[in-house]
């Protein structure tokens, strides 16, 4: 285990607090970056969703895990940002500029989303945000002269200074990857100025924030401002990705992925945010796996372990069988979100913090340190 | 006017179905603090109970009605045993997410067991309208807003009259008091649940003959619930239901009078508004902090 003295003011905002950071974190740039050429087309398409998943949950963390607004209306922030691409992409505008364009326009409708949110709280928020993506959804599919309304929209391959970058290419993977670096990296160093320290002070007490001198309102605005902003250059690249978007894509489903993504991964951290959104995405390969391997292998074992070939046969036919019913999908979200909340409140990132300090303290782990507080509640109402 | 008021009532008696259900988030609210975003998914689960014993298994109308509700009730038991005291005192962030879940599972589970069609229940008023001069009112709409009426108000009785009702008030004042003062709040809380559970089945089986069952109804009816709830002022009885209606109302004028496309939005829209101009919902309290 390595102890960090601090000393000075620079020793705690440092980016790397030390060397070991900076190793392994080049060593995953490095992997990342020959990944394309290595990996399979389907696991790179894949890997793709993983970095815009996880820029939005970057973006929802920045709003719910730090300022600690919740917000289930991210699929309309999303979906701002891809309609402003396909849209400007009409007219011939590059790509810099419709791609800046989209964010800006989020970042300010974001806003304007921020400034009714500063009168309400908790649960009132998060029906408000509701309301707000069920209104835009409602909107692009009426607005047809401009969203094309139900037909949906096509966007065109994507070119950056006169290159075409088709979907699949390994360039634009490079393009996502540099988003979420950018993404995660500004994110860090906002959480390190006074802004980020703003935020984080509106999340543990409005009150202490407001009597520290903090204005509360101008950050609540800021924080969904920012959010909303790197969900637009997410809707950009999600736009390119799938190549034709249409409303129902941005559904209220989509947002409670993106809650599922930062409350999975952990919603206190950054790292959270990028092991939420790989589970998310690699969760439909999984079931593809287990719709079509999964049953060939339990037959196996079963015929290993003394089962005759009708009997294998029967249970290979039973576990496909399940494997393939309709539902499955939302069943295992719901299991997966309800075990989270229960058992693995800190997330993915949480699991791993607690196995580093299982093995930094061998003898003297505690398993409490982790603990929750259990609070007895006293009504919201008179707060 | 005539068509008005046939747009009236019929807006009236869905929202008193959103009433309902909204109903069901009032009591989990009043007494835990919890919103329970699953409440649509257990009265869609209500309403497929009722249909398993009436439609599937040939029971009395009424026999049946009475066993979903009885079932439900335990359901809702069993539901917060499972998911909700294991979290309560935790952050509301945890508690919608785990509600939240609940919900995606009943729906998925749902849609395995009875499938994803459209399903009806044959109810005692099905069949038969009344005639008001010209106006014709459907006997299935005027059973939903009768019972909307009657629930309403033996749950307001029982909130406010009775000592369950009283140590339900207090648990949700503070837990941590009502527990000193000899409230069993386990207790209070599971038989809230069960409440609000039997709330939603009765929503559900009069909802069968209006929107038909099917396993995504619960979403979509429990979607449209929140704004009725926050409308009246979460926490508040009669609110609830005063919201539903105007929801309700809202709607179906909204999907008369206005082109295509408001329907869906128009209680969303007054939802801001309301949120906007008086966060605290028609019905809710105003209490102020004293330091």
């Amino acid at each position: 285990m390595r102890f960090l003295f601090k000393t000075d003011y620079e020793d705690d905002i440092r980016l790397f607090p030390h060397s070991g950071y900076v190793v392994s974190y080049g060593l995953l740039i490095a992997v990342l970056l020959i990944a394309p050429y290595v990996l399979s087309s389907y696991l790179m398409s894949q890997l793709v969703f993983v970095c815009i998943y996880a820029t939005v949950g970057v973006a929802l963390l920045i709003l719910t895990g730090f300022t600690g607004q919740a917000s289930l209306g991210h699929a309309a922030f999303l979906a701002i940002g891809a309609y402003t691409a396909a849209y400007l992409q009409k007219y011939n505008v590059p790509f810099p500029v419709y791609f800046l364009a989209a964010g800006l326009l989020t970042g300010l409708i974001g806003a304007l989303v921020g400034f009714p949110a500063l009168r309400l709280q908790g649960i009132y928020l998060v029906i408000a945000t509701i309301s707000f993506a069920f209104i835009v959804e409602e909107i692009l599919a009426r607005w047809e002269s401009v969203t094309n309304g139900n037909e949906g929209m096509r966007i065109k391959t994507l070119s950056l200074l006169g290159v075409a970058v088709p979907r699949d290419s390994p360039i634009f993977y490079f393009l996502c990857l540099a988003v979420l670096v950018l993404t995660i990296v500004g994110t860090l160093n906002l959480l390190r100025s006074p802004t980020g320290r703003a935020f984080v002070a509106i999340r543990d007490s409005e009150t202490a924030a407001r009597s520290m001198g903090v204005n509360v309102a101008l950050y609540k605005v800021k924080s969904f401002a920012i959010s909303a902003a790197i969900t637009g250059f997410a809707g950009v690249l999600f736009a390119h990705k799938l190549s034709f978007i249409s409303p129902e894509m941005f559904t209220l489903q989509l947002s409670i992925e993106f809650i599922i993504v930062i409350l999975i991964g952990g919603t206190f951290s950054l790292h959270g945010a990028v092991l939420g959104a790989i589970f998310i995405v690699m969760l439909d390969p999984f079931l593809t796996y287990l719709k079509d391997d999964m049953p060939g292998i339990i037959a196996g074992l079963a015929a290993t372990f003394g089962a005759g070939t009708e009997a294998a046969g029967n249970i290979q036919s039973k576990v496909a069988a399940f494997a393939s019913l309709n539902g499955l999908k939302g069943a295992i979200y719901g299991v997966i979100i309800v075990l989270f909340v229960l058992f693995e409140p800190l997330g993915l990132y949480g699991r791993w913090l607690k196995i580093k300090l299982f093995f930094q303290l061998f003898p003297l782990y505690k398993r409490a340190t982790f603990k929750r507080q259990k609070i007895y509640v006293k009504s919201e109402r008179n707060r | 006017m005539l068509d008005f008021v046939q747009q009236l009532v019929s807006g009236v008696a869905l929202g008193c179905v959103y009433g309902l259900i909204a109903l069901g988030f009032v009591l989990v609210y009043k007494a835990t603090e919890v919103v329970n975003f699953a409440q649509g998914d257990l009265m869609m689960l209500g309403g497929f109970f009722a249909f398993t014993f009436i439609g599937m298994l040939g029971l009395n109308y009424w026999l049946g009605f009475a066993g979903a509700v009885a079932a439900m009730a335990l359901f809702g038991m069993l539901a917060e045993r499972v998911v909700v005291r294991p979290i309560l005192g935790y952050p509301q962030f945890s508690i919608i997410m785990a509600t939240i879940g609940l919900g995606y599972f009943l729906r998925s589970v749902a849609g395995m067991i009875w499938g994803t069609d459209d399903f009806k229940i044959d109810t005692p008023f099905s069949q038969g309208v009344l005639r008001i001069g010209s106006l014709v009112l459907a006997y299935d709409k005027l059973s939903v807003i009768a019972a909307t009426i009657i629930l309403c108000t033996l749950l307001y009785l029982f909130f406010n009259k009775t000592t369950l009702g009283t140590a339900m008030r207090a648990s949700s004042e503070n837990m941590l008091a009502a527990y000193y003062m000899g409230i069993p709040v386990k207790r209070v809380v599971s038989i809230v649940w069960a409440i609000s559970a039997a709330v939603a089945t009765c929503a559900g089986v009069l909802l069968a003959p209006i929107t038909f069952i099917h396993s995504n109804v619960g979403l979509v009816l429990g979607l449209k619930a929140f704004p009725a709830a926050v409308l009246g002022g979460f926490g508040s009885i009669p609110g609830a239901v005063v919201g539903g209606v105007l929801i309700g109302v809202i709607e179906s004028m909204a999907g008369f009078y206005l082109p295509e496309g408001w329907k869906d939005v128009a209680p969303y829209i007054v939802l801001l508004a309301v949120l906007l101009l008086k966060p605290e919902g028609l019905f809710g309290l105003h209490v102020r902090k004293k330091v």
